[in-house]
């Protein structure tokens, strides 16, 4: 390990072609002894799937006959008058089967599970995004999961853990810590410290110890792959300008991933900022963090002054995570990619405007990309390309969201104008 | 200082005595800071011969429940890394060598050179590291090799031969061999701890010690009839969680004397 960011392309050497176990200065493996034969015999099976043709084309079916890739790609002409005269065209991974990207990388991670005889999935998840995907996929092919979501986000997101035990998932709730994702990952990682002989744990994101940030990558790519020819056949070139919401970072590394060698597209990662990123109060690891290591890699976090993590804070449970993906920290470091800060008022109020001018409800997660998309429309002008990643739809977010627009009470009821006028209500 | 700072020489002594060692963990901070050290000392009279001093962390991969509480607990009490010096000093006066066991980040953000000097300033004997493997710790090497402090890296029951032979050669005082598959926390230890063991014996001469999942005097002197030494920690922060200093000082003794009433496996 080095100090300084591997430099960005060693003569024939592509960014694409970055596989870790270290990007530049981040990832690694900082796990216990216990779990370096299982990390072992997960990369030996991912690398081996990857050219085994036979694994590539039940993954493609599955993609094609369940999830339904390709995902659409939708021009937002009434949200880009917004933009400064930029176009913006989404990449609509809201339309995948259980409503986000999560379910490219589960489907790949447990066709995985089942090549290396295991038949119990854990997995962790904020929003339920992943617990969501993950609880379809253990159902498809017949694995038993169990789902630690932090008590925090099994209060604000209750229809996901419904979602989840319709599914046959079981999910426990995590009480430790600041009882959000990043305790619900901690508890998973024990549960398969304890029980690695028959369990493959399911990470979510691009985060984690070497190979889960490579491979979570590697299935998530395709978003990047299918819409770069999807734009190129649209508009005839390739967009300026990619953004996506970040938190561990997985939707943004797979919409990224195809244009990391295209020099002349920028790419641009949104994080959570809360109230500011210059207030206690958000989750932009890269924006408002350092370096150190976090649930097994080194990568950007949010640490205090000893090295103890943080709390995070953002209205998106699926962003409230201290932590980033190293492959992230590696293209910020290098400057390949560009990492900014969007509020939760900024994201809110992209996510409002979305619904009122393009009949979408986008997850709070991907309002924060929406956001970003306007602000650097904004930027760029007339006629410039931006490329946003929708990683997810809105469903899950609507309690949050009617709460936030005073559309509903704290009881759930509907506050509609009468009731207003009444005085019933607030 | 070298006396008491040397573990091997410690553990070697020991062994001549016809016995395994007794070691115990209680995290720095718990209750207080000053709480802790009494604790440890109170562990040392008791007839702890070696110290792990717990530096607690906000996110323990490797921590069960009750540890995790009291770490918490600490950290909410204001616990900082540079308490652990404190500790230190603290075990070293009562006449027992001491060990931090701790997780990586806190190392990493103190420095690793900076924590190297001021542990071996304080008299402290090395570190444990649960969550750091030697294929990424050379810094630590470094580091431990300029400081004169042990290196004690953990094995498992899923640890390839290979890997086994790995990390005995980073090793420095003894290594730590994890008999379960799973976080710390008082369980049984099953014939597994034994066969772990007897791994480690075949590829290295280093003392091995076992722990995760001891608690009585007969599971001591169990585990002391193949090990060098024997790891305590969880039972040790519930005795001082329900009776205080004392009740650590009796525990300690009954496990001690669980641990003396073993034969040892020939060296």
């Amino acid at each position: 390990m080095t100090d300084t960011a591997r430099p960005p392309a060693g003569g024939p050497e592509r960014l694409v072609d970055q596989t870790g176990p270290y990007f530049g200065r981040f990832g690694g493996r900082y796990v216990p002894e216990a779990l370096v034969a299982a990390l072992d015999e997960l990369e030996k099976a991912y690398h081996a799937a990857m050219t085994d043709e036979a694994f590539q084309a039940e993954l493609a079916e599955l993609h094609r006959t369940y999830s339904g890739r390709p995902s659409l790609i939708t021009e937002a002409p009434r949200f880009a008058a917004h933009a400064g005269g930029a176009r913006i065209l989404l990449k609509r991974e809201d339309l995948n089967h259980t409503g986000s990207h999560k379910i490219n990388n589960v489907l790949g991670q447990a066709l995985l599970t089942k090549r290396m005889g295991k038949t119990r999935v854990i997995a962790e998840t904020g929003a339920g995004q992943h617990g969501v995907a993950s609880a379809t996929a253990a159902a498809l092919m017949g694995l038993e999961c169990v789902v630690y979501m932090g008590e925090v986000d099994t209060e604000r997101q209750a229809l996901n853990v419904a979602r989840m035990r319709m599914l046959g998932a079981e999910v426990r709730p995590v009480a430790s810590g600041t009882r959000t994702l990043k305790d619900a990952m901690n508890e998973a990682m024990r549960d398969w410290v304890t029980n690695v002989a028959d369990t493959h744990y399911l990470i979510g994101s691009v985060a984690g110890p070497h190979p889960f940030p490579a491979m979570v990558r590697d299935f998530q790519r395709i978003i990047g792959v299918e819409a770069r020819e999807q734009v190129q056949e649209l508009t005839g070139r390739l967009p300026d300008l990619v953004c996506a919401c970040v938190g561990g970072g997985s939707n943004a590394m797979g919409i990224f991933h195809a244009f990391l060698d295209d020099t002349d597209v920028e790419l641009v990662g949104f994080e959570a900022g809360g109230d500011g990123v210059d207030t206690p109060r958000h989750a932009s690891s890269i924006g408002g963090g350092d370096v150190g290591v976090l649930h097994g890699s080194r990568s950007f976090i949010l640490q205090d002054e000893d090295g103890q993590t943080r709390d995070s804070h953002s209205i998106s449970a699926g962003l409230d995570y201290p932590g980033v993906g190293p492959e992230h920290s590696w293209l910020h470091d290098m400057k390949r990619a560009r990492y900014e800060s969007v509020t939760d008022a900024e994201a809110m109020e992209a996510f409002r405007l979305l619904c009122r001018t393009e009949g979408i409800i986008p997850a709070i997660e991907s309002a924060h990309a929406l956001a970003g998309a306007l602000r650097e429309g904004r930027r760029l002008g007339d006629g410039a390309i931006v490329l946003v990643n929708l990683s997810g739809r809105g469903d899950k977010d609507v309690d949050t969201a009617a709460k936030y627009f005073q559309l509903i009470d704290d009881e759930g009821r509907a506050v509609t104008d009468e009731t207003v006028a009444d005085g019933e209500v607030r | 200082m070298t006396g008491v700072r040397s573990v091997a020489q410690r553990l070697g002594e020991i062994r001549e005595q016809g016995r395994a060692a007794l070691i115990g963990y209680l995290p720095v901070g718990y209750p207080d800071v000053a709480g802790s050290v009494e604790a440890m000392q109170a562990m040392i009279e008791g007839g702890v011969d070696l110290a792990e001093v717990g530096l607690p962390y906000s996110d323990p991969l490797m921590d069960g429940p009750v540890i995790q509480r009291a770490t918490q607990q600490a950290l909410d009490n204001g616990a900082r890394s540079r308490d652990a010096f404190t500790a230190v000093r603290g075990v070293v006066e009562a006449g027992a060598p001491a060990v931090v066991m701790t997780y990586w980040n806190l190392i990493d953000r103190y420095g690793i050179e900076r924590f190297s000097a001021d542990l071996a300033a304080a008299g402290g004997s090395g570190l444990i590291t649960p969550d750091l493997l030697p294929d990424d710790a050379q810094e630590w090497l470094d580091a431990s090799d300029r400081h004169g402090l042990d290196r004690i890296f953990l094995v498992a029951q899923t640890t390839t031969p290979e890997r086994m032979a790995l990390t005995a050669r980073a090793s420095r005082g003894f290594l730590y061999a994890a008999s379960l598959m799973g976080v710390t926390g008082v369980r049984s230890v099953g014939v597994e701890a034994r066969e772990l063991v007897a791994r480690v014996r075949e590829v290295a001469t280093l003392p091995v010690c076992v722990g995760l999942g001891v608690r009585t005097a007969e599971q001591a002197a169990d585990v002391a009839g193949y090990a060098d030494g024997v790891i305590v920690g969880t039972a040790f922060v519930q005795a001082l969680e329900s009776g205080g200093p004392s009740a650590v000082r009796e525990l300690a003794a009954e496990l001690a004397e669980g641990v003396r009433s073993a034969t040892p496996a020939p060296a």
